[in-house]
């Protein structure tokens, strides 16, 4: 495209949106005696019209291309969701998913709740905080070159060192190197490892902000009461902090789903440790194929919407009280 | 009141950002000052393309830095003589930005593609144009049939090739093969031979590498086809690519396993690195440097690789490194297994045919040579016949240039690059890596013959 030609597409663009804005501020004033619910309407317009473009339409045309073939031109029904729970690879893909969701969110909420009431009260509590928080700050990208660091093999041979560190505390332990990320089906639980490393500082700070907010006579009656640390963890600390521990395992789990970067920047799926959104992504865009790629996509939101429901309840019911 | 008044406020805030973005906008585009030397003698060669002040062409490639400079640098006398402009954008995303852009509508005019496959499939998005008469001529003169049917589709020809490396190379260490008096094998069979007795020393002789991010896998879809072109024959070769015999046939299979009597291969592999495993975990760019530390002997890569040994070391017949054609099954076989790229346009302006007419001659080959090495000491050939082979710095250039000339040279293109992407930048690979971490080989060939388009 030539300068000029983009120049006068962004004029064209920036008339366009000062022309919406004043059509609607214009209804808007217009509208006012018709009533607050109308006003409403109007400037929910703006963002039901975006919403429709940028996400309904789309997902609309991904669940259509989902029962067409590679190309695109076949109707071939459910073809391509029939492929996802028969050919060999993606059953893989499925059972890494599966693995993925189950031990994620339940680990990284677990190390963040046990690191929240260990670190509680404690004398660096703002240094232990940000040393578990930190890895948060770094992007998936960057966390995965360092881990694919971290499980990097040398052969055992003389005059070859290990470089990576988990090699090397084997070596040192008297154990002989192993290849972290090649052998399948453990590869998959060193690259979770990465998730849970990242996540659990999230599961922390969430959990953490809201044991201090449990009230301190809940506490001390209970202290009165003669319940032991166990105990005040299992009766009092858990069902107070309940709903923001479902909210962190639900926000987890969606993440996890939605999982693509470490598994891309690891393996690239290989060794079997392939998961849906990178399979989505190998199929559409790498493999051509349009239609298996949006039946994946659409197997991806269908997994990932009940968890979104029952988060928002649980939002919901935890801002109510 | 404070209603109106924020309207008011909001309409000068956008009034006024709008104002800002137009004047960064122009900021950006300097005119461009067109130094015509127009009339010397060394624009002489480029009267042909007339005169073309004011025109721009946009160049839309995945070569960047440092190899996109001598590009740019290659373009210059085409600009200074015929004062267009060429805009030369490096990708490193191209392969899929690509397609993007052409279904979008929003090609460039020419696009540098590394892949006859995916050249197939951006004509078959309707957005690429045919070349014009004067390309196919040179590309009939400098080329050949076999490269003009690569840059072909549907019985139309397209794109002229533009560089081009030979794959079909194994990379030793000349002081090694002196001290111990090895010979360079001239017969598949000697190759073996020299692999054996190498290996009767303790030593593993041979190394590799397939990782490369998600395109893992693919050096030994390289290996393959160099012994399905070695074992089967060109004809063949060419039925195993167009899927005219199934993946998992005989040819295609034998192929396979004889890449595996070496790959797969406990007493051969994988020298410094480790077991046959390590192949998979070791990335293509690492795998050759063994035999720098004299831990590995023998590694099959392209010519390109020369540019991955570390900075000093010396790649020539009497240096530290340096490669031997992979011989054929008999001596007098001469079969290549090579890439290139071509040069596709994506419209038809006559300053765009007059810059493809210029990729497609041997003027631009010799320039581009001579830059590339100045710039980057070599590590660029081509196939075009008009290429000077003087003009080369570098022995191994130098190599891969006299074996893509040689007459007894029947060239192949990278099979994996011309089928389907299913194939060939997907299920072959992936299920090549899985076959160097002990999947079968009957299973490896079923599965990519599974993973096949139907139509």
């Amino acid at each position: 495209m030539d300068t000029s030609v983009k120049i006068l597409t962004m004029l064209l663009a920036i008339l366009l949106f000062v022309a919406v804005v004043g059509v609607m501020l214009f209804i808007a004033s217009r509208a006012e005696r018709k009533g607050a619910q109308f006003v409403a309407y109007v400037f929910l317009l703006p963002s039901i019209l975006m919403l429709s473009v940028g996400l309904l339409y789309p997902a609309v045309k991904t669940i259509y291309a989902s029962f067409f073939d590679a190309a695109g031109n076949a109707f071939i029904g459910l073809g391509n969701y029939h492929t996802i729970f028969t050919s060999s690879d993606e059953i893989t893909v499925l059972r890494n998913t599966v693995l993925w969701v189950v031990v994620t969110p339940f680990v990284a909420t677990a190390i963040g709740l046990v690191y929240a009431i260990l670190v509680e009260g404690a004398k660096a509590e703002a240094l232990a905080k940000a040393m578990i928080f930190l890895p948060m700050a770094i992007s998936m990208v960057a966390a995965s070159i360092i881990w694919k660091f971290v499980y990097e093999f040398r052969p055992d041979q003389p005059g070859v060192k290990q470089i990576g560190l988990l090699n090397q505390v084997l070596v040192w332990l008297g154990g002989s190197p192993q290849q972290w990320i090649l052998n399948a089906p453990w590869n998959t639980f060193f690259l979770i490892v990465v998730m849970i490393w990242i996540q659990a500082g999230f599961a922390m700070t969430i959990l953490s902000a809201s044991i201090k907010a449990i009230p301190d006579d809940v506490i001390e009656a209970a202290r009165l009461d003669g319940v032991n640390a166990l105990g005040m963890f299992r009766f009092v600390t858990l069902p107070m902090i309940r709903p923001s521990v479902i909210v962190v395992l639900t926000t987890i789990a969606i993440g996890t789903l939605k999982v693509f970067d470490v598994v891309r920047t690891m393996t690239g799926g290989n060794f079997d440790t392939n998961v849906v959104a990178n399979e989505f992504y190998t199929q559409s865009f790498r493999a051509s194929n349009a239609g298996l790629g949006s039946a994946l996509a659409v197997l991806l939101f269908i997994l990932v919407v009940p968890i979104v429901v029952y988060n928002i309840r649980q939002l919901r019911a935890s801002e109510s009280r | 009141m404070s209603n109106i008044r924020s309207r008011r406020r909001l309409a000068a805030v956008s009034g006024g950002l709008g104002l800002a973005l137009v004047l960064a906008a122009c900021a950006s585009s300097t005119p461009s000052d067109n130094s015509k030397a127009a009339g010397s003698a060394e624009c002489a060669a480029y009267k042909v393309y007339g005169d073309l002040s004011g025109k721009s062409i946009s160049v839309y490639t995945g070569i960047v830095t440092p190899e996109d400079k001598p590009y740019m640098d290659s373009y210059k006398p085409f600009e200074t003589c015929t004062g267009a402009k060429v805009n030369y954008v490096g990708d490193k995303a191209f392969e899929t930005q690509i397609l993007v852009r052409a279904k979008a509508g929003n090609p460039p005019d020419i696009a540098i593609v590394p892949q006859p496959g995916l050249l197939q499939q951006l004509v078959a998005t309707g957005a690429a144009k045919a070349a014009p008469q004067a390309v196919a001529d040179n590309v009939d003169k400098f080329w050949g049939a076999d490269w003009k049917a690569y840059g072909s589709a549907g019985g139309k020809f397209y794109a002229a090739p533009s560089g081009a490396s030979v794959k079909s190379m194994v990379w030793y260490s000349p002081k090694e093969f002196k001290d111990k008096g090895y010979a360079i094998p001239t017969t598949l069979a000697e190759l073996k031979t020299l692999s054996d007795t190498i290996a009767a020393t303790g030593k593993k002789p041979w190394c590799a590498g397939i990782g490369s991010g998600e395109a893992t896998g693919w050096p030994v879809t390289d290996w393959m086809e160099d012994f399905m072109l070695r074992l089967s024959g060109p004809d063949v070769y060419d039925q195993w690519v167009t899927h005219k015999i199934a993946f998992n046939s005989a040819a295609p299979t034998a192929a396979l396993d004889a890449v595996g009597a070496f790959l797969k291969n406990d007493k051969y592999v994988n020298g410094g690195l480790g077991d046959v495993k390590s192949i998979a975990s070791t990335t293509f760019q690492d795998g050759g440097l063994p035999i720098l530390q004299g831990t590995c002997s023998l590694h099959r890569q392209a010519s390109f690789y020369a540019s991955n040994f570390p900075k000093g070391t010396k790649v020539a017949e009497d240096g530290d490194v340096f490669a031997f054609y992979l011989p054929g099954v008999q001596a007098a076989d001469h079969p290549v297994l090579g890439g290139g790229e071509f040069n596709l346009a994506f419209a038809d302006r006559p300053e765009v045919q007059a810059f493809q007419t210029y990729l497609s001659t041997d003027t631009w080959a010799n320039n581009k040579a001579k830059i590339s090495s100045d710039v980057t000491g070599g590590g660029w050939i081509t196939a075009n016949k008009g290429l000077d082979v003087a003009n080369l710095v570098n022995p191994i250039d130098k190599l891969s240039a006299s074996i893509l000339q040689d007459p007894k040279t029947v060239f192949r293109f990278d099979g994996s690059d011309m089928m389907p992407a299913a194939v060939g930048s997907n299920a072959f690979w992936k299920q090549a890596t899985a076959w160097i971490i002990g999947q079968s080989t009957k299973d490896t060939v079923d599965k990519i013959e599974a993973a096949w388009p139907k139509s």
